[in-house]
Parts: C-alpha cells; structure tokens; sequence
C-alpha cells in the first residue's frame, strides 16, 4: 500500500453546508419514532425468547391476550415501524447533505405524520386483538381494516420520502447540468429507487384486495395470489432495511475508522445490483408451496445467489476501508490492524459486531436460499435464528451505531455514558449469538419458529438446550437493547449542550468519480429501473400469466 | 499492493462459490430427482371434504411398498391424526387446507411444504428406518396453532 492512500484529496467537498435547526428536529423525531417502536418491540421479544425456554411471563404483559398477539406486535414494530421510522430520517439526512441542498421542511412533517398516523391504526387494531396475523399478515387470516390501512399508510410515508428524495436529486441534476451524483446521495436514492419498485407488490395486495375484504367489499380471497404478491416485495424490504445500513458501512464506518472508501464506482455497482436483483427472488420465500411451479423457483434460486455477491462485494470493500484505518493506527500483519481500529468508539464498535454478525446471517441467507435445501429449515427455528443475525443485529447494531453520533449532531448534545453504550454493543453481540445458536440448532432439530412452544402438546429431544440458549441470548439482548436506550435518553434528556458537530461524519473516496467513460452510466437511473422493471416481468410475468385471474376462493377467518 | 487486482481475484473466487452451490443444487434436484414441490392441482376449499381425494383423508396401499397418506388440515388439528407404514416404504403425501394457511412438516425428512387453501401439495418420501416422526404445522394459523400436529410411526 503507498502512501497516497492516505493522502488522497478530499472528493467531496464541504460546500459549507449546514442543517437548519427545523430540519434537525423534524429527523430527531422521525428517530424516536422508530427507537420508541423499537422499545416495544424487544419488550416483546423477551417474552418471545422466553417461551422458548418454557419461562412465561407474558401473562404480566398489561393488555396482552396471546403469544400470537405479542408477536405481531414484535414483527410489525420492529420489521416495519422501526426500520421505516429510521431509513425515512437517516436517509433524508445523508441525501440532504450529500446535495447539499435543504428539503422542504412540510412535507419531512408529512412523512412523520403520515408514520405516526399509521403506527397509531396498526397498534390499535392489534392492541384490541383485532389483528393476531404477524407481520405477513397471509389471507384468509382476517385483520381488522384499521390494520390494513396502518400498514399502508407507513408504506406511503416511504413513498413520501422517495419524492422528497427524488426531487432534491432532479433539482440538484438541473442546477448541475454534467456532474457525477455525489455517492452518498447516489446510494441513498438507490436505496429508495428500489424499494418503490418493490412494494408495488404488497401495495397491490393490501389496497386492491385485503382493505376492500376486510371492509367486507368483497367476499373471498386468493391466499396464494395474496401470498405471492406479500413476498413480491417482502424479500426486497429485507434490502430495504439492510442498506441504510450499508450506506452507513460505506460512507461513515471508514471514516470512524479513520479510513476510506477506495472505489467510487465499485459502490455505485453494488447498488445498481441491489436495484436490479432485490426484487425478482421473492419465490425463494415459497420454494415449499403448491401452486408454483419448480422451474419459476429455479429461476428465482439463481437470481438469489445473484444478489448475494453485491455483498460480498461489500465484504471486500468496507474490509479494505477498515484495513487502511487500522494500519494508519499502527497495525501490521495479516490480522493485527483489525485489533488496532478504536474499539473505543461506541458508534465503530456497534458497526464492527453488526458485521462479525453478519457473515453468519449471510451464511445462513445462502442455505435459505438454497432450492431443495430449504426444505431442511424451512419455517423451522433456524429461520428466525438466521434473520436475528442479519436484521435482528445487523442492521440493529448498526442503527444503535449510527445513533451514537446522530443523536448528538441532531439534538446538540454529547453522547451520555460512552462505557454504557459499548458495554450496549458487546451485551447485545453475545446475546444475538446465543440466542441464534439456540434456534438454529432447534430449527435443524425441527423445532418450529412462531409457536408457543412452551404449550405445545409435542416436544422432542434437543429442542430442550436449543430453547434455553434461545432464552438466555434473547434476555442478553433485551439487556443490551436497555443499556442502549439509557445512553439515548441520557444523551437526548442530559447530554451536556454544546455547539454541536457542523457536520456529520461521512468519508472521503480514494479515487474521484469519472467524468467520462462507462462509469457515467451509472448515473442514469432511469434506464437501470427499466432493467430492473423487465427483470421483474421475467421472474414473475410467467407465473403471474399463468396463475391470474386467480382462484378467489377463500371466505374470511379470525382464528384469534 | 495491487488492490484491484487482489479484489478481482477475491470477488472471482466468490462469484465461482457461488456457481458451484448453485450447479450442486441443480443437479439434486433434477438430476437426483429431489424436487421441490410444484403445480399439482387447485381445489375449492369451501367444497374440499367433499372432493376426492380429501372426502377420504387417510392412508392407502397403491403398490407393492408404495402408499398415499391423504391429509387435511385445518383449525387446529390433521386429518388422520396418525399414519403407521413399514419400513422401507414410499409414502406420497397428498395434502391440502380447508380454511387458512397450514404447514406441513415431517420432521427428520424433507417433507416440508406449506398448505394452502385452494392448493394442492405433494410430495413423495422413503422412510428406510423404523421410528416416529412428528408431523408439525410450522404455519401461524391461529390462536391454536400449537396445539396441531400428526405422526408418522414406522414399524
């Protein structure tokens, strides 16, 4: 490596841009608003982890009928609220800065109310029992309407923000007729690009077919159309929740780590492959049900393993980036520089766990995606075993990371309680792989995910161990998920005033973005939705060509 | 060091990885014959117990070793409740729901697929050792859902 790694200029320049006071606040709430459904979601979880280890203490939960009631509540917070509520913050954020433009402060105040209104219907129906249906909601299962129109209306708040994103960036092209997108706005309306496209599909599903059954519109339902149509877009918002957490890993990690990123043009491509290929591998979900035919799901199988190497790619390129910061803190050898990065830095060291826990997550991703393989797993243990390891840590962690320094610049206060967070990192770390090892191994024993296991009339052996290590690393969890809201309500209630960061942490590239030649194409969002509009029609057209106009055959059921 | 060149080395060999799963994969299934289940036939779930093969859930001898175990299942149980075949004997599963979204899982087998109202699953299994298997539905189907499970005994 020559030294003019680390000497390399910086490519984006600082422009002197500054967020106002009213923008701040109105992404500081849209943060609470998904660290608070968080909060309920891992009180949830704990008792979802205990009954695992036959421990019940969901019968001193206030207001809480079942365990299926309690785990609706944990995947719609968590899966939805939590990780919609962050992405529409953090990612105006690093849009906003990278284009240096401000966005209009109403519409941030509609995407807000929009999330507040929608989580606010969704809790009531399922707080009143009206909607134990998790978070897939699958028909004929019936929710209450109140719990269609909650989901749709966080569905708008996203969409919402991808305008806002949208127009910041047509603005920004007008005013700079020629110029590369600067990266970090680039990948953030990637992120948005694609998951427009990809909830076309549960959009489709909740307002064309569920809302009108459940207002009693309609009589019956299709549960494979509707099943299908849930997965058309619930595989991508997996990359929806997992990429605010790469733009973080890409343009903020290195510069924690005092590194940085080496290949402007190797990271657009990541997107670009996430953008294309995130959609078109939904079957992956259904490799088990009737009605698909095995070729669709081969089809889908390939694509899958397709999308898996932009993360691998990522592996390389956040690895290097991490390696240049090590070496520059005096690390040498093949591993030593790991060891020498700040592991003091709690917004780092939330980072560096997310991904350790990640390549196991990804390990696992890859046997899901399996074909015939998927059958050893699937809709076992291990499923939930493997997506704690990727969402459940990965992406979690890394939002817990990100907040360390966000929460500060948003709210102008320093971070309260420095060793409480890192203690939050570690805790939760070990916690999310116990916890794994227990419902992994529980899944390859047969153990079943989404059941009260603790009242099954059925058990066999080796699900005993899975489900007190399941228990323990959950507790350890919810034990890490307290000591981080401690330091983020000490820091937003105590935190010491100051003058506040001018800017947020984001870090230079090694190379400049080309101005001519292949690279430019990136740039042109258009067409790459088109490519990823007709891959789309050749993974679904022949199912959907040969399946509609559907067998709308199944009358309503509340079974809850 | 040459970082594009270790990099296209590196991203090389995982793209390689994953063609190799990949064709592994492939050849399992179609060429060792472990498919995954497919398009086998719709039924109308309102009439489903009066439709063959369902009017008649249970298990039946059709060759020298070779069965079909018809299931049901439905809020909060399976129909039969329990299948008992000889060891060494192929057992074709014909499964499908009569109200919401079931799972079908032999556990210790890859006989695992999803029941759908509407769909008809199946898929054929070889039970070469004496033993029990639970049969769990792994599907949410409700504040029972616990409670619904069969067996397969082999004698």
């Amino acid at each position: 490596m020559n030294t003019s790694t680390f000497n390399a200029p910086v490519v984006e320049s600082p422009d002197g841009f500054h967020l106002g006071d009213g923008h701040r606040r109105v992404i500081a709430w849209m943060i609470y608003l998904g660290f608070a459904a968080l909060a309920i979601g891992i009180i949830n979880g704990l008792g979802q982890a205990l009954n695992y280890a036959r421990i019940d203490i969901l019968q001193y939960f206030p207001g809480m009928r079942d365990y299926y009631q309690g785990l609706t509540v944990h995947g719609v917070v968590n899966a939805i609220v939590f990780t919609f509520a962050f992405t529409n913050g953090f990612l105006a954020l690093t849009t906003s800065r990278a284009l240096a433009r401000q966005l209009p402060l109403a519409a941030l105040w509609v995407v807000f109310g929009l999330m507040v209104a929608g989580f606010a219907l969704a809790g009531f129906s399922i707080g009143t029992g009206r909607a134990s249906v998790l978070y897939t909601f699958y028909s004929p299962l019936q929710a209450h309407w109140s719990f269609y129109l909650g989901l749709v209306l966080l569905v708008v708040s996203t969409w919402v923000t991808a305008g806002i994103l949208f127009v910041a960036l047509a603005g920004w092209r007008r005013e700079n007729p020629g110029k590369r997108i600067p990266l970090m706005a680039y990948i953030s309306v990637a992120t948005y690009g694609m998951w427009v496209l990809a909830s076309l599909g549960i959009a489709v599903s909740v307002v064309g077919i569920l809302l009108p059954w459940s207002l009693g519109l309609v009589a019956t339902v299709d549960p494979l159309l509707t099943r299908t149509l849930f997965w058309f877009s619930g595989h991508p918002i997996v990359y929806f929740w997992l990429l605010p957490a790469y733009v973080s890993w890409y343009v903020m990690v290195p510069r924690h780590a005092g590194g940085k990123l080496f290949s402007d043009p190797l990271t657009r491509v990541v997107f670009i492959m996430f953008l294309l290929l995130s959609i078109p591998t939904g079957f992956h979900h259904q490799y088990t049900d009737p009605g698909i035919s095995g070729g669709m799901k081969a089809i889908h199988a390939g694509l899958t393993f397709g999308v898996f190497f932009p993360s691998l790619v990522t592996a390389f390129s956040v690895m290097y980036a991490l390696e240049i910061g090590g070496r520059r803190r005096g690390g040498s050898g093949l591993v030593n520089w790991f060891a020498r990065l700040d592991w003091k830095n709690p917004a780092l060291v939330a980072q560096l766990l997310a991904m350790l826990s990640f390549t196991l997550g990804g390990a696992t991703g890859l046997i899901n995606a399996s074909y015939n393989l998927n059958q050893a797993i699937h809709n076992t243990a291990w499923v939930p075993g493997h997506f704690h390891m990727t969402v459940g840590s990965a992406v979690t962690m890394s939002f817990f990371g990100i907040a360390y320094w966000l929460i500060p610049y948003l709210t102008r206060r320093e971070l309260v309680g420095k060793g409480m967070a890192l203690l939050s990192s570690w805790v939760y770390f070990i916690g999310v792989l116990v916890m794994a090892r227990g419902l992994i191994s529980g899944g390859l024993d047969g153990m079943p995910r989404r059941t009260l296991i603790m009242e099954a009339p059925y058990t066999k052996e080796g699900w005993e161990l899975a489900g007190l290590l399941t228990g323990l690393g959950g507790t350890l969890m919810f034990i890490g998920g307290v000591l981080f809201f401690a330091v983020l309500a000490g820091t937003v209630l105590f935190g010491k005033k100051t003058e506040g960061e001018p800017d947020i942490p984001f870090t230079v590239t090694h190379e400049a973005p080309a101005e001519t030649g292949w690279e430019v194409k990136l740039d042109r969002f258009r067409y790459w939705i088109i490519a990823a509009v007709v891959l789309v029609l050749i993974a679904y057209g022949p199912f959907f060509a040969s399946y509609l106009p559907g067998a709308f055959t199944s009358p309503p059921y509340r079974f809850f | 060091m040459n970082v594009k060149k270790v990099e296209m080395v590196f991203l090389s060999l995982c793209a390689s990885m994953l063609l190799v799963f990949l064709l592994a994969l492939f050849y399992s299934a179609y060429g060792m014959g472990m498919h995954l289940p497919g398009v086998e036939a719709t039924v109308d779930p309102r009439e489903v117990r009066q439709t063959a093969p369902f009017d008649e859930p249970g298990l039946r001898e059709v060759g020298e070793g070779q069965y079909e175990a018809v299931f049901l299942g439905f809020a909060w149980g399976f129909q039969p409740r329990e299948i008992t075949v000889p060891a060494g004997s192929e057992v074709t599963f014909i499964a499908t729901a009569t109200d919401v979204i079931h799972g079908f899982h032999v556990e210790g087998t890859r006989v695992n697929f999803m029941l759908i109202p509407g769909q008809v699953a199946r898929q054929s299994y070889t039970f070469r050792e004496p033993g029990e298997h639970l049969i769990i539905c792994h599907e949410f189907c409700g504040a029972g859902h616990h409670l619904m499970y069969a067996r397969v005994i082999v004698e």
